[in-house]
């Protein structure tokens, strides 16, 4: 029933042609340093997105202050039509998160956990969507062992099933296939995608796996420093910067940045 | 037809500003601890349990040399008892909180729909429920072992129990806070800070002992109130009502200030990204 709803709600959401994520001016100063310097992106609704950018790009810090884990120093964030500087409480039953560096209680089991987060989001019928989740992403057999006692690659696949357990509008995924084995990340993305398909949600990732954001991503966002560098589709980027794939393209910013280089020589 | 589909949807995800689901969420997740750990259980009753027995064995020493303890004998095992229900609070309330901390649990609890003060109340509960199980496992003790019971004490121990408990979440909150703030570096709070509300809060002894200086301390304290009360009621079998709406009247006060503490060093964490960081 309660899948049956949040899926009505994202086909008026994307009947209504809104941008699932619009970000002004966002930024974030720490003392005398300044995290996020001016972003401006949209995001728009029933794609995905993903966030690039090497360490201290503000990936994260972009990432936390859509999720109002941190203020904003100034800007405004809007998400899926409501403020979320005012109105957080209002888009976050419509939204998710999983990160490898957020963790769930350890000496609680893994369905444990679940029914928590299900109670959390209101969800109906909870033994029933986490037994869908778990038989989707193949942990039925570690439903009953303590979250503890997984292996990192495990942890990452509950905690995307507890991102998904409120089949959410807009999902936030932060390295979202880190610790997996190639094997497993593959059926993590597929997943994934084969959500966002069926039902029109927006994916926003943070990651460092180019593959992965080219077979995923319908839009990617370059950061360095805390500001946009450059965006486009994948295949417009690897064609603007003349490189083979997005990996070479990631490389070309990073490197020609650290040289003071223009980094699009084709642009 | 654009705006009506607005406004249904909008009805249907306007989330309630407080929920009593979500709080038992959060009930459950440490009762599920609880349950599964036998010596958690057992620690919530064991420190009472030993602190009753050892003041049991003073008060039996002591009785023969002091009039005041053999007129009403069960005055320190009664003063240890609603002691460990300040403890014991205020420890339910940090503990629980420090949990999510260890956990690194706290970035996802907080993009969930809980709103901090559910969590506020969840912890007020599961404070609540370790209490009752540690002090009324100590309690129980007294009576099989020392044929002592404070339920006889009737109506006015639910209002000490009341207000020690009130205090203990106040302070609980505040500890809470401050490691909030400052990291699990400031967790060593927990344990500390309540002892020095010991001496002031006239425990063992009546307030006019401290020096007169010490006295308007200890006087606002709701805990120098309550223990005050308990010594009317089992040395001269008087509830006195005033002394009550005295420590009703501090906690009121120490609760709203707890609370505000608490929900302003979830602010500040929030300003400076404490919240996906903190962990162990």
């Amino acid at each position: 029933m309660f899948t049956a709803v949040a899926s009505e709600s994202m086909r008026n959401f994307q009947t209504m042609n809104l941008n699932a994520i619009e970000v002004t001016k966002l930024s974030k100063r720490y003392d005398a340093a300044l995290a996020v310097d001016a972003l401006s992106f949209t995001v728009r609704s029933g794609t995905t997105c993903a966030l690039l950018g090497g360490n201290g790009a503000g990936k994260t810090t972009t990432l936390a202050m859509l999720l109002g884990l941190l203020l904003p120093s100034s800007g405004n964030i809007t998400i899926l039509g409501e403020d979320m500087l005012r109105h957080r409480y209002r888009v976050l039953p419509r939204m998710n998160f999983t990160s490898p560096y957020v963790d769930l209680p350890k000496r609680l089991t893994v369905a444990e956990n679940l029914a928590v987060y299900a109670r959390l989001y209101g969800v109906i019928g909870i033994k029933a969507r986490i037994s869908k989740l778990a038989s989707e992403l193949q942990f039925e057999e570690f439903l009953k062992r303590s979250y503890g006692t997984l292996s990192a690659g495990q942890r990452t696949r509950v905690s995307v099933a507890k991102s998904l357990l409120n089949e959410p509008e807009l999902l936030l995924l932060d390295e979202p296939t880190a610790s997996l084995d190639p094997d497993a990340g593959d059926r993590v993305r597929s997943f994934l995608i084969d959500y966002q398909k069926r039902t029109g949600a927006t994916l926003l990732l943070a990651s460092h796996n180019m593959p992965e954001v080219e077979r995923m991503c319908d839009e990617v966002i370059m950061l360095r420093a805390g500001r946009i560098v450059d965006s486009g589709t994948p295949a417009a980027l690897i064609a603007r910067y003349g490189r083979a794939d997005l990996e070479q393209v990631f490389l070309a910013i990073a490197r020609q940045a650290r040289e003071g280089l223009s980094a699009a020589p084709n642009a | 037809m654009r705006s009506v589909n607005a406004a249904q949807r909008r009805l249907h995800w306007m989330p309630s500003s407080f929920s009593v689901q979500r709080i038992i969420a959060m009930v459950l997740r440490h009762v599920y601890l609880m349950r599964k750990s036998w010596p958690r259980l057992l620690e919530l009753a064991y420190y009472p349990s030993v602190q009753m027995i050892l003041w049991a064995f003073i008060a039996q020493f002591m009785a023969p040399m002091s009039s005041a303890i053999a007129q009403a004998p069960g005055l320190l095992i009664a003063a240890v008892l609603l002691w460990d229900i300040l403890f014991r609070s205020q420890l339910g309330v940090s503990l629980t909180f420090f949990e999510e901390m260890y956990s690194r649990n706290l970035g996802h609890l907080f993009v969930s729909p809980l709103r901090p003060y559910e969590l506020v109340v969840a912890k007020l509960v599961i404070s609540f429920l370790r209490t009752l199980i540690g002090v009324g496992g100590a309690a129980v003790l007294a009576i099989v072992l020392f044929d002592y019971s404070v339920f006889e004490m009737g109506l006015p121990l639910i209002a000490f129990f009341t207000n020690l408990m009130i205090m203990g979440w106040a302070i609980g909150l505040m500890v809470s806070a401050m490691v909030l703030r400052w990291g699990l570096g400031a967790e060593n709070l927990a344990w500390a800070i309540i002892f020095a509300f010991a001496p002031l809060s006239g425990v063992y002894y009546p307030i006019s002992v401290l020096p007169s200086w010490l006295q308007p301390v200890a006087h606002a304290l709701p805990s120098s109130h309550v223990f005050e009360g308990m010594r009317s009621v089992l040395s001269y079998r008087v509830f006195r009502s005033d002394l009550l709406i005295n420590a009703l009247a501090l906690n009121a006060i120490y609760l709203a200030a707890g609370v505000a503490i608490f929900l302003a060093a979830f602010r500040v964490a929030r300003k400076r990204g404490l919240l996906l960081h903190m962990g162990e």
